[in-house]
């Protein structure tokens, strides 16, 4: 890569952990309220937290300055 | 290259806009949650393409990356240029139909070829430094083979990118209720942005976050509903049940080759021959090897052993594939309800059309033809009656909105969004693949070489920048020419396949024999070609030809494809061998880094197993066999 570049994995972890928060989000006020999307089993809840943990992962893993280092 | 199936594989399968053009109201609404998570997707495209900017100055960064891609970018850049939204929906609904013979074109129908991509050919592509493909042909073969490939593949490239700007920007109307113009000029917009400003590292940054993507709004689906169905198990058990009520149509629709022993016993009608020659090799082995929309990916590796790894790389993920793409269209079989509960019974085109609604809604506009359409169905007799009788708790859906109504069913806010967003990613980045290779190709094979030859190199950055909005815009006038007589597709797709096959032949026979010379090249790729042509215009003007082409019957249309590609190549191949045969060859010293025998190969340094990419791909041939035989 080149010297200076954020490597593509730093954008995915911001793109992941942004959609990761606000899935979760959503997902936590879903199973407060009772609602719940058909045959949806709170994936919301489970999938927004998952998408959240990889994204922080890949965030603090390929952060531009570790990248650069 | 095209999405709904690449143009390649295209032949015989239902036009996926001609599916949706035929029904009523929008698919899906979308919630402000959903819009958040879509405007996201936006804002980090044009990020990357601004940040990308600073590192696409010399032609070698524009076009080719500056050669600095891992292995592993490298990879799922190569598997997600071909794993366009057109594709998943359009498989989706092929399993729906058809059951898991779908998955032959994620299979057979791919794995070889990238194998033998990444361990086989990748060194001469990489040795001799060529920039594209018809690049190696000008190497190997000299100018006019290499002109003829570069136009028609340029030509081919921005008209594909035209399509299928407008196959999103239809299924976007129809799925989502979107404004056509409103969805081809933001799509365009981004696309032209990104890819002027990144070059093609833009184009594979996108890709890999489109790949990204489609798991992260895909995967969810398949998941659930093996919750929902009690897992493989319990779904084959449901959907046994489902066919002794007759809900669905009899078939075998768990098993990849039991039914192809012969043409009539498979509801494609194609004989296991034409699977694995055909689409095994004479298709496959075109696409995946020669088309320089994916192997641009692999060029713009690393190092060697990067370029090897990638296809190893991306085969296992496109094994993987079938589990988003033909496994939501299986579970679609059993799960899917109507708004009354009763079950959901997806049709043909076709039918959808012939029973289109008016605009206010009520029974069918032609309710007698609806009826004769219906009956030619599996759909249940109540079911039928509720159409008919137009009660707005049963419409009627075709097979390749198959997963669109999947998502709706298990997404809710915000994963519905995440869904969407995989969709339109994947159709911008095909677009945009298109559009980086058609760039690359222009400015390396047609302008350097023909229009202005010594220039430095800012001028050929600039000319590609110009290029890639020259070929947005006309992708454009594609998209709308498209939009005016929609039959174009259909022809647009055909045209690109004629190209596949012949090149492979001339490709190959130039890697390996020394003795294929200029002349052989050149009326090799042009009488394969003229081969394809030819049987697709007798067939197509003359349908009882399949007969002849496909070698049955029995055949159908599917079959015609793969049996004209294998005669295609096997064409250019003689071809190719007897002019060579009377021709004179190159000197053996014109013909180091080019041909095998005669290229000194670089030595690798040794690596642990877990980093060698001979492992990996016995690992890939492993699992190949394992899921062909655990399906068969």
């Amino acid at each position: 890569m080149h010297s200076s570049a954020i490597p593509i994995w730093f954008f995915i972890g911001v793109l992941l952990t942004a959609y990761g928060v606000l899935i979760l989000a959503y997902g936590l006020y879903e199973l407060s309220t009772g609602i719940m999307a058909v045959q949806n089993y709170h994936a919301s809840v489970w999938w927004g937290a998952l998408m959240l943990l990889v994204g922080l992962f890949y965030l603090i893993r390929f952060r531009p300055s570790r990248a650069n280092s | 290259m095209f999405e709904l199936v690449p143009a390649y594989l295209a032949a015989g399968l239902p036009s996926l806009t001609a599916a949706f053009a035929g029904t009523g109201a929008s698919l899906a609404h979308l919630s402000l949650l959903d819009i958040a998570v879509i405007a996201i997707y936006f804002v980090m495209v044009i990020w990357i393409g601004f940040y990308l900017k600073g590192q696409a100055n010399t032609s070698e960064e524009f076009f080719m990356a500056g050669r600095e891609m891992t292995a592993w970018i490298a990879g799922l850049s190569f598997v997600s240029a071909n794993l366009g939204s057109l594709e998943l929906m359009g498989w989706a609904g092929s399993s729906y139909q058809y059951g898991i013979l779908a998955a032959h074109w994620y299979w057979i129908g791919a794995i070889p070829a990238m194998l033998f991509l990444g361990m086989v050919m990748m060194p001469f592509y990489y040795v001799c430094k060529t920039h594209s493909v018809p690049g190696y042909l000008k190497l190997r073969y000299g100018q006019g083979s290499s002109f003829v490939a570069a136009v028609s593949f340029a030509f081919m490239t921005v008209l594909m990118s035209g399509v299928n700007m407008f196959a999103m920007a239809e299924v976007m109307k129809i799925v989502l209720g979107w404004d056509l113009n409103f969805s081809i000029i933001v799509s365009s917009l981004a696309v032209a942005a990104y890819v002027a400003l990144g070059g093609l590292r833009s184009a594979i940054f996108n890709e890999v976050l489109q790949f990204v993507l489609i798991w992260g709004g895909a995967m969810l689906v398949p998941i659930l509903g093996l919750i929902e169905t009690g897992g493989w198990s319990g779904f084959k058990a449901r959907l046994a049940q489902n066919i002794a009520t007759g809900e669905v149509l009899g078939g075998d629709y768990t098993h990849m080759w039991r039914s192809m022993g012969h043409f009539a016993d498979n509801p494609m009608g194609i004989h296991w021959t034409g699977i694995v020659f055909g689409l095994g090799f004479a298709i496959s082995f075109g696409y995946w090897t020669t088309d320089f929309l994916v192997v641009q990916r692999v060029l713009a590796a690393n190092s060697l052993r990067s370029a090897r790894l990638a296809p190893v790389i991306g085969s296992f993920f496109k094994m993987a594939v079938p589990f988003i793409v033909i496994l939501p269209g299986l579970l679609g079989l059993v799960v899917l309800t109507n708004a009354n509960g009763s079950h959901m019974q997806l049709v043909g085109e076709n039918v959808v059309k012939d029973c289109a609604r008016s605009a206010s809604g009520g029974a069918p506009v032609n309710a007698s033809l609806c009826s004769t359409d219906l009956a030619t169905t599996a759909v249940l007799p109540a079911t039928q009656q509720a159409v008919l009788a137009g009660t707005g708790d049963v419409q009627l859906h075709s097979y390749n909105e198959v997963l669109p109504l999947m998502m709706v069913r298990y997404l809710g806010p915000g994963l519905l969004g995440l869904g969407i967003t995989a969709l339109i990613a994947g159709f911008m980045s095909g677009m945009a693949g298109n559009v980086s290779a058609f760039t690359a190709i222009f400015t390396y094979d047609i302008y350097q070489p023909h229009i202005v030859k010594h220039a430095r190199d800012e001028h050929y950055v600039l000319v590609g920048r110009i290029v890639t909005i020259a070929g947005v815009v006309i992708s454009i006038g594609a998209a709308y020419a498209v939009r005016n007589a929609p039959g174009i597709m259909d022809y647009v797709q055909a045209l690109f396949s004629f190209f596949i096959s012949p090149l492979l032949g001339v490709v190959l026979l130039g890697m390996f024999w020394k003795r294929a010379t200029k002349a052989g090249g050149f009326w090799g790729l042009l009488i394969g070609t003229l081969t394809s042509i030819g049987l697709w215009a007798w067939v197509y003007f003359y349908p009882p030809a399949l007969r002849y082409v496909a070698l049955s019957p029995d055949a159908k249309g599917m079959a015609e494809n793969m049996y004209r590609a294998l005669w295609s190549v096997s064409t250019a191949v003689g071809v190719n061998v007897i002019v060579s045969l009377f021709t004179k060859p190159k000197p053996l010293s014109e013909l180091a880094s080019v041909v095998y025998g005669v290229t000194p190969l670089p030595t690798e340094e040794p690596v642990p197993l877990y980093k060698n990419e001979w492992f990996w791909t016995a690992i890939a041939i492993v699992i190949f066999f394992a899921l062909n035989i655990y399906f068969w």
